[in-house]
């Protein structure tokens, strides 16, 4: 700040404490819903102070579902590994191979390097809801349905981590390599105890943004999944939202759409520092 | 910007990039040539066998009036959440640049919606338009405004615009706050100095600067707005009521699978395709110009 006006000051400090408030409102009132009962909540105004019925609601959404009476009784927990499974593993998919093609195109020359690094670089931005339906039916050719490889591997189809690895990897000087070599030192040995120790923190701000993408994903999981056994937490809040004026348990709803939020928030919140590196570099 | 120095050999990078390109070719190429091929084909009504008719799923739809409709409630809905949500960030990055403490913790408090995945932002807003329970649709009534965004087309259309807003701040706070936070100092004190007022110096010196990002942000938020924001729709309208929030990336996947109109939904699958790498080129083009900077 230039000037040292007070009013600005404090308007300054309303002004964010206003969008605050704009973006805290729903997710309290969720948390709010989750923690009453159900006859609160279906006689309005919804209150806006939490109930007592916290630990109950909790303990039905994670391992029991909705009580009897309101369709089907699907536990969360089952979900939630489900979901850490596709996160982690769309994560460390990602993070492998992209490491591995651009430790390839900045310190090999081989034959047809600029045509891979076009076919990989084509792939960027092109979300897999595009192609869609042809994706389902390898997928279901390839018998990875209700699977977790299915879940995982058209989602590691993209290039936007390989291209920031190579970016990186563009600024480390090439004394490096040379030292490296004349101390007899094998390219995947460079690649092991070089290399991947000094990209630690490009690796960590890819970790928190691709885990959010993968924990986050929606319509691939809803299609891919018949199974309940193996249905992500995101997905399956959908099928217990009631359609029309049928009867739904809101208490377990809110509290499984809690569940589903807080782990990607406590990791981008615990891990800022990276989520900020890793979004403003990656932009995906 | 290219090494000097390599590694001798050409069957280990082979091998290292074969990973990365097999997994493409099976879930990338293929698939989008797959939906290039079936775009070129009519399949009967039993799925038994396809007629090639060329071009004639791209001329049914181009005089589809629904698919028209649905191309401009895209453009309708994209440009309201780039906008809105871009306009909201840049007036909380605005702020929080001018404050010297405090402005890391403002960042975490802003910053955590961006983990919110988009079906459950719109679980939560349904929940608070919701008819019979919801808090705003209660308090609204109150008021004397009916709001029934199942029958109304306009109110569920605010609805999704509303939801899908909201988990974009986060995102388009922080590369303003970046942006602004680029922007040297002593620029705005020399204006400041010569007697500019704060906003005539947002107006000629700190938005010209912020251009290139308000760009960029603006090509990543419309393809947020094009995709990502299924999770929204079909949470809080699944593309109702009568289409009236069926946007293109629902239109693909509701003739495809709910339909099973399999040479319209290949159709406009590519139609995206093109849409998307036109935008991917845009956004290039930007990220070249940066690294060169």
């Amino acid at each position: 700040m230039v000037e040292k006006k007070k009013s600005g000051y404090w308007l300054t400090h309303l002004g964010l404490i206003l969008g605050i408030l704009f973006i805290f409102f729903p997710v309290w009132l969720t948390f709010v819903a989750s923690t009453v009962t159900q006859d609160a909540i279906i006689q309005p105004p919804l209150p806006v102070i939490p109930g007592g019925e916290f630990f109950e609601n909790y303990a039905n959404a994670l391992f029991r579902g909705a009580p009897e009476g309101y369709g089907a009784r699907v536990p969360v927990m089952q979900m939630m590994i489900n979901s850490a499974i596709m996160a982690i593993g769309i994560t460390v998919g990602k993070i492998v191979i992209s490491l591995l093609s651009a430790f390839a195109f900045v310190y090999f020359r081989f034959p047809f390097r600029n045509l891979c690094f076009w076919l990989i670089f084509i792939t960027l931005m092109l979300p897999v809801e595009v192609r869609i339906v042809p994706t389902y039916e390898v997928v279901a050719n390839l018998n990875l349905l209700n699977s977790y490889t299915g879940l995982i591997f058209p989602l590691i189809a993209s290039a936007t981590a390989t291209f920031l690895f190579r970016q990186f990897f563009m600024t480390i000087p090439d004394e490096m390599v040379e030292a490296a070599r004349m101390d007899g030192c094998s390219p995947m040995r460079f690649f092991i105890d070089i290399l991947v120790p000094i990209s630690k923190t490009n690796i960590a701000a890819l970790f928190v943004i691709l885990f959010i993408f993968g924990w986050n994903q929606y319509l691939w999981p809803l299609l891919m999944t018949t199974d309940p056994d193996m249905q992500t937490i995101v997905m399956a809040i959908d099928s217990m939202i009631p359609t029309g004026d049928d009867f739904a348990h809101w208490p377990t709803i809110m509290a499984t759409a809690m569940l589903a939020m807080v782990p990607p928030v406590i990791i981008v919140v615990s891990m800022q520092k990276f989520f900020v590196k890793g979004l403003l570099e990656s932009d995906k | 910007m290219e090494k000097r120095v390599f590694f001798k050999g050409w069957l280990l990078p082979v091998m290292l990039v074969a990973p990365q390109l097999i997994i493409s070719f099976i879930f990338f190429f293929y698939p989008s040539g797959q939906a290039i091929w079936n775009s070129l084909f009519l399949p009967d009504p039993f799925g038994l066998k396809t007629e090639f008719v060329g071009l004639d799923n791209f001329r049914f739809l181009l005089s589809d009036p629904y698919y028209l409709a649905s191309f401009k409630t895209t453009i309708i809905f994209s440009t309201a959440v780039s906008v809105s949500s871009m306009a909201i960030g840049l007036y909380l990055a605005a702020l929080a640049d001018r404050l010297i403490k405090g402005a890391g913790v403002y960042q975490t408090l802003l910053i955590w919606p961006y983990a919110i995945a988009p079906a459950i932002a719109g679980v939560l807003w349904l929940f608070m338009f919701n008819g019979n329970i919801g808090l705003a649709s209660y308090y609204l009534k109150a008021l004397g405004y009916e709001w029934n965004h199942t029958l109304n087309g306009d109110q569920a259309m605010f609805l999704v615009i509303l939801a899908s807003s909201w988990g974009r701040i986060s995102y388009n706070f922080l590369f303003f706050l970046a942006g602004l936070q680029a922007i040297p100092k002593s620029i705005i004190e020399a204006a400041a100095i010569d007697g500019a007022s704060f906003w005539k110096r947002f107006g000629t010196i700190v938005i010209p600067l912020l251009s290139p990002i308000t760009f960029f942000l603006l090509v990543v938020n419309i393809v947020y707005a094009f995709f990502d924001t299924f999770g929204v729709i079909h949470t809080i309208t699944s593309g109702g009521p009568e289409q009236s929030t069926t946007i293109l990336v629902y239109k693909v996947f509701s003739d495809g699978f709910v339909s099973q109109d399999l040479g319209s939904s290949a159709a406009q699958s590519v139609i995206l395709l093109v849409l998307v790498g036109i935008l991917t080129v845009i956004q290039f083009k930007y990220i070249e110009r940066k690294v060169h900077y």
